[in-house]
């Protein structure tokens, strides 16, 4: 079978997941967003890539980050951007997810944008416009459930490149709430095909899942262990809204263990940057100084992130 | 057909376009051949506003059926495009079309005072009411659709002229 996402010659059909997708498609995604970059800052932020093209971001999630910067991307790209709250529409009616596609398909939908809390929503959907011949139309994953994040894998991407040039050459650390993170498993994904030698994942065993270690990263309990010598410290957000059960003591608790801090960051290399995807929990998994400190990219993420999804966009809009 | 020398060429754009500059003339080269050629003219006619380039690809008419170039880069305008006098610099004119991806995205950056466009080799073939104002060179006969005539630059920085024949 061939990879969902891909067309028959290879190109991206749709972006699902980063999990299986190739290193030159990756790369590829990453150098096209480079002159995204510059449009910021000219008089008319907007080329005209999708003129004409009717992008629906449909959210059955909360989002501020993802959405806003997917809205931006589409409308720097000139497309016309239609967002679906749906919490207010038909959905909460009882509509079936195909259903409404189906009928946002008969508003001439050309991109559907999806956040899901059902892992796997944006490839039923992909699957349902394949088997009804609707080749034309594309998805992109905004995330799903715990499943995958693949645009906020790629930013993060596109930021450890811009600050480290190379990535055969360094030791990343993911750390927190890995169970719960569908951020996680695209960083993971993403940093294992790029080549980083060594990723390590830090966090209290409630919070990762039991077979991680599967994943090709290295398995740390304890913090201050797995920071030592890291080039890039990947900070997770501490799902609340996620937790069934007690996983954790207190937020107060993680924090003096697992709240990046200081003093902990100190046993990281010297120029480690620190990332987070938002949104963070100040005083839960990082502490205010680091989160505003020197070493912190976490709102040049954000930038990044819109120039990614342009590329990601524009790349589909063409295939 | 005999290959003009790109050398002897980019000496003769210069001397057409010299008369003409002033202290406020600023330079956008069309990556890539067309920003080797402004390099060069940048600093042959000693243009004081920093250099400009355009990568044409978000701006192409033909994105819908072919996509995006491989590997787009970046373009990049440097000094204030309100009220500049602009030359357009390509290494060679052909259908017109890059040129008019160009001229959109040059005006995305602001209202220049006029655009001038400046060419290596005028090929004919033109598909868009456009014409240069600088042209070293117009070959006798329009190149066929099947040749590629593109502007090479050696590891000494040499400029050359290649044909290329597809298919």
């Amino acid at each position: 079978m061939r990879n969902p996402q891909l067309n028959k010659h290879g190109e991206l059909q749709h972006l699902l997941t980063l999990d299986g997708l190739p290193r030159d498609i990756i790369n590829t995604i990453l150098d096209t967003a480079a002159p995204f970059t510059e449009v910021a800052e000219r008089e008319v932020k907007k080329l005209p890539l999708l003129r004409g093209k009717s992008v629906f971001n449909l959210f059955f999630e909360n989002s501020t980050r993802t959405r806003t910067t997917f809205e931006i991307a589409a409308k720097r790209l000139s497309a016309d951007v239609v967002n679906l709250n749906i919490n207010t529409s038909s959905a909460a009616k009882g509509e079936s997810l195909l259903d409404t596609v189906d009928n946002l398909c008969a508003m001439q939908a050309d991109m559907f944008v999806v956040r899901h809390a059902a892992s796997g929503a944006p490839m039923l959907i992909a699957q349902h416009l394949q088997n009804t011949g609707r080749d034309h139309i594309h998805v992109v994953n905004a995330g799903d459930g715990r499943h995958a994040h693949p645009t906020q894998g790629l930013l993060d991407m596109y930021t450890i490149r811009h600050f480290k040039r190379d990535f055969t050459n360094l030791t990343v650390a993911i750390v927190g709430d890995v169970l719960h993170s569908r951020v996680a498993r695209s960083q993971i994904a993403a940093l294992t095909t790029l080549g980083v030698p060594e990723v390590r994942v830090i966090g209290p065993r409630t919070l990762l899942p039991t077979e991680v270690g599967k994943l090709g990263v290295r398995v740390f309990n304890d913090m201050r262990e797995g920071l030592k010598g890291v080039d890039v410290v990947m900070m997770l957000r501490l799902q609340n809204e996620r937790m069934n059960g007690a996983l954790l003591p207190t937020p107060q608790e993680y924090y003096k263990i697992w709240g990046l801090t200081a003093d902990k960051l100190a046993l990281a290399k010297p120029d480690a940057i620190v990332m987070h995807p938002g949104p963070m929990n100040r005083g839960v998994e990082i502490d205010s100084a680091v989160a505003d400190g020197a070493q912190a990219v976490i709102l040049p993420q954000v930038t990044f992130g819109i120039a990614v999804r342009m590329a990601v966009m524009s790349m589909l809009g063409s295939n | 057909m005999q290959i003009p020398d790109a050398e002897v060429l980019c000496r003769q754009l210069a001397e057409q376009i010299h008369p003409h500059v002033t202290a406020d003339t600023a330079l956008v080269g069309i990556r890539t051949g067309g920003l080797w050629l402004a390099e060069r003219l940048h600093e042959v006619l000693g243009i004081q506003a920093p250099l400009g380039a355009i990568d044409v690809s978000f701006y192409r008419d033909d994105y819908g059926s072919k996509g995006l170039h491989a590997r787009p880069q970046r373009t990049e305008i440097p000094f204030d495009v309100d009220g500049a006098p602009v030359i357009l610099v390509d290494d060679v004119l052909y259908t017109g079309r890059t040129t008019r991806a160009a001229l959109n995205e040059l005006f995305d950056f602001g209202r220049p005072a006029r655009v001038d466009l400046a060419v290596l080799v005028d090929r004919g073939g033109r598909e868009l009411p456009i014409a240069a104002r600088y042209c070293a060179h117009t070959l006798a006969e329009p190149l066929p659709a099947a040749h590629n005539l593109e502007l090479q630059r050696a590891t000494d920085g040499a400029l050359s002229l290649q044909l290329i024949t597809r298919g």
